[in-house]
């Protein structure tokens, strides 16, 4: 590991000089400070902690997978795992001519659904609005629900989707990944979902270990024998 | 308070206080970070005869609504004692003394905690004290900081406590419950170490000018031995294997 990599916990000092305090570090002076336990990355003029433990905290364009809990005439709640309920627009589901009288928010998504979102916007002041106009976005008809850390989201996609590819190519799974730590996989072949499964716990129990992907490709190839 | 005369020796001769250590020795510390499944971050303490474990929840919703701020996050402590916990079966309602600890305990993490982040929402602690020994509030807190940063919640530093006390006399740490009973000061120190920020002092009893800049200063050193610890819990937890 290089020196630039580290391991801190809050109140820790990663690095003094100057740079630009980004996620999870704050300035005391001129001594940057973690504020999280993760690890630490310094990289061109800026510094930040990649964190190994909180929740989910929505970002614009993040993609979610929300569970519907409640609903009123005009949009739907969803559970996204995070300290904010999601809000669901019923104009975004139903489109523009959606009429509060004549189209019962029921129909379309019942409250335990599972719903693929992206944020649509998001700040201090707001609870987080969700979309489903676009690709790929929308209710999630089959499929098991996977909960993993969010801090670990960025393990199991991997280096530009390596961890996600290796899983989706040795089990034949469709795997949608949402940004919040819920992860939905469906499956043909029911060996292949529960493999898949397991691959991702594996992923979120040994995130910190080094060359994780060789370990689970090493696993699915064993499973695949017996 | 006064130091009433009893058969206990609080200390001998030799400097060597009623349970065998010397005046600027703790207790045994052991700190362990996680164990509960189902709070977002927990911590278990044992310090000297006390045993202590923290849960904490959040950020999540705020209930009761009324009491969400729209700036800010918000911190709730809750400090409990089982009635298990000391030698007389102990009422589980909160006594007047637990609400106080538990303000005080929350009053000693706002500097540390950054909810600015979250706001509308709520970082709930709760501490159960399932032994007392003396002591308990410093115990507490060491292990409420701890449970935060296991939870996740953006912390400028951990915060440490021990307390600091004078007993024959002399200026002591980590009074444990023989001395603070019939001992003549007790002074609880919540501490930033790498800040170099006190969080919580409190005093019972009388000291001179001197003896309080001393039992400040023994009480800081107290501190850093507790931070070195809950650092040491957290390595243990995040990094155990495959650490630098």
């Amino acid at each position: 590991m290089d020196n630039k990599r580290k391991y801190v916990i809050p109140g820790d000092l990663v690095t003094t000089g100057p740079f630009r305090p980004e996620q999870n570090v704050v300035l005391e002076g001129n001594r940057i400070i973690a504020t999280a336990i993760g690890i630490s990355e310094i990289y061109d003029d800026a510094v930040k902690v990649i964190p190994l433990t909180g929740k989910y905290i929505p970002k614009i364009n993040d993609l979610v997978i929300g569970k519907v809990v409640s609903h009123s005439s005009l949009s739907w709640e969803l559970d996204i795992n995070s300290c904010y309920v999601g809000f669901l627009p019923a104009t975004d589901v139903f489109g523009r001519d959606f009429s509060a009288h004549a189209d019962e928010l029921t129909s379309k998504l019942r409250t335990g659904d599972l719903v693929a979102a992206r944020i649509a916007n998001f700040d201090r002041t707001r609870d987080p609005l969700l979309t489903i106009a676009d690709r790929d976005l929308g209710k999630i008809d089959s499929g098991d629900l996977v909960k993993i850390s969010p801090s670990k989201v960025p393990r199991l996609i991997g280096k530009r989707g390596t961890m996600i590819q290796t899983i989706e190519m040795a089990t034949n799974a469709a795997i949608t990944i949402g940004q919040n730590g819920w992860v939905v996989v469906s499956c043909e072949d029911p060996e292949g979902l529960l493999k898949a499964k397991k691959a991702i716990q594996m992923v979120d129990e040994h995130a910190h270990v080094a060359n994780l992907t060789d370990q689970v490709k090493e696993m699915l190839e064993k499973k695949g024998e017996s | 308070m006064g130091g009433r005369e009893s058969e206990l020796v609080l200390l001998d001769e030799n400097g060597i206080r009623c349970d065998g250590r010397k005046v600027d020795e703790p207790r045994r510390i052991m700190i362990k970070a996680g164990g509960l499944k189902n709070a977002d971050g927990s911590a278990y303490i044992e310090f000297g005869d006390n045993k202590i474990l923290v849960g904490v929840f959040g950020p999540r919703d705020v209930h009761p609504k009324h009491m969400s701020n729209t700036d800010t996050g918000i911190l709730r402590v809750r400090y409990h004692m089982e009635p298990f916990s000391v030698t007389e079966r102990k009422n589980p309602a909160p006594s007047r003394r637990e609400i106080e600890i538990s303000k005080v305990i929350k009053e000693a993490l706002e500097p540390a905690v950054m909810l600015d982040k979250f706001p509308r929402t709520a970082v709930d602690v709760f501490i159960e004290v399932l032994q007392a020994d003396g002591g308990t509030r410093c115990a507490a807190l060491s292990a409420a900081s701890v449970a935060l940063a296991d939870a996740g919640i953006p912390m400028r530093d951990l915060v440490a406590a021990c307390a600091a006390g004078k007993v024959a006399d002399t200026v002591v740490l980590d009074v444990n419950n023989e001395e603070d009973q019939a001992g003549q000061a007790d002074m609880p120190i919540g501490y930033m170490p790498n800040l170099e920020k006190i969080t919580l002092l409190q005093l019972d009893g009388v000291l001179t000018p001197e003896e309080y800049k001393k039992c400040v200063e023994t009480g800081i050193n107290g501190c850093k031995i507790v931070y070195d610890l809950q650092k040491k819990a957290l390595h243990d937890k995040y990094f155990g294997n495959g650490g630098d």
